[in-house]
């Protein structure tokens, strides 16, 4: 039963990266509000740190190295989500709206 | 090498199965829900599936860091911004315009094909590991090889934090 042995496969991993890397976009492309795209930004992370962690486990020679490459991911995520939610709480202060067409005056 | 249902193995795929299962169902959920909030809770469970991915992949440390950081911290932040700046009655969370739903599909279905067909194109080569990637291994690489990467990124955590602050704080009322 071959379904049963695809935690053994490279490619069923990198499938399963580029399915939420390919969400992150969507969410990117199509959300409305400010926390909707953090929110797709992360996924997006996430689908990116599920392939190093893949090349990690099955190609590459040093498997300590993608693990803290991952961590390194994490640590910039978070630093992007704490930033990014300060700019959405200040932002709505201002214009009373966490919309990004609300931000379009923003542009220089 | 056929494998049963109802052996070690056997179960142990049935697990990995599921976990896929709750990884796509929760992306979907975040990238899609009506509310933020759902999109939330989505992010959690999605989140719960790719750290069970991670302990599939030979790194149950990374999986805990995972869930520590982004269920633990991440996802708390998001919502705890959700409380603060989106009244629920204002909030309308549909696509931009008319246009961009089938735009973003497109674009998603035509990166996520291309991404696909180089994984299943492409020969993998395996190769012989140096080391066993255990947590010792990972400590010792990150205070020597790695050392000045790990002491950049506590920088930029701190000033992360005080600028959040700052942005955050300014242009309140007393």
């Amino acid at each position: 039963m071959p379904l049963l042995t695809l935690y053994d496969q490279l490619t069923v991993y990198l499938v399963i990266a580029a399915l939420l890397f390919g969400m992150g976009v969507y969410g990117l492309i199509t959300r409305r509000t400010l926390i909707g795209m953090l929110i797709a930004a992360e996924l997006l992370l996430a689908g990116a740190s599920i392939n190093f962690m893949a090349f990690n486990r099955f190609t590459a020679p040093d498997p300590a190295l993608g693990q803290i490459f991952t961590l390194f991911i994490m640590a910039i995520a978070a630093a992007e989500a704490a930033i990014g939610l300060s700019i959405v709480v200040a932002f709505y202060r201002h214009l009373k709206s966490i919309e990004t067409a609300d931000a379009a005056h923003l542009k220089g | 090498m056929m494998k049963t249902l109802f052996s070690a193995d056997g179960l142990v795929g049935l697990l990995f199965l599921f976990n896929l299962i709750v990884t796509v169902v929760g992306g979907i959920v975040a990238c899609n829900a009506e509310r933020l909030v759902r999109a939330v809770i989505g992010l959690v469970v999605c989140f719960v599936g790719v750290a069970g991915i991670y302990f599939f992949l030979n790194s149950p440390f990374i999986a805990m860091m995972h869930i520590l950081i982004y269920i633990g911290a991440v996802a708390v932040a998001i919502s705890f911004a959700i409380m603060l700046a989106a009244p629920e009655e204002k909030m309308r969370t549909g696509p931009t315009s008319p246009l961009s739903g089938p735009i973003g599909l497109i674009s998603t279905l035509l990166l996520i094909s291309g991404l696909v067909s180089l994984a299943l194109k492409t020969e993998w080569t395996s190769v012989t590991k140096i080391n066993d990637g255990s947590v010792k291994t990972i400590g010792i690489q990150l205070l020597t090889n790695h050392s000045m990467v790990f002491e950049l990124i506590s920088i930029v955590l701190l000033l992360a934090i005080l600028g959040a602050l700052v942005i955050a704080r300014g242009g309140r009322e007393e």
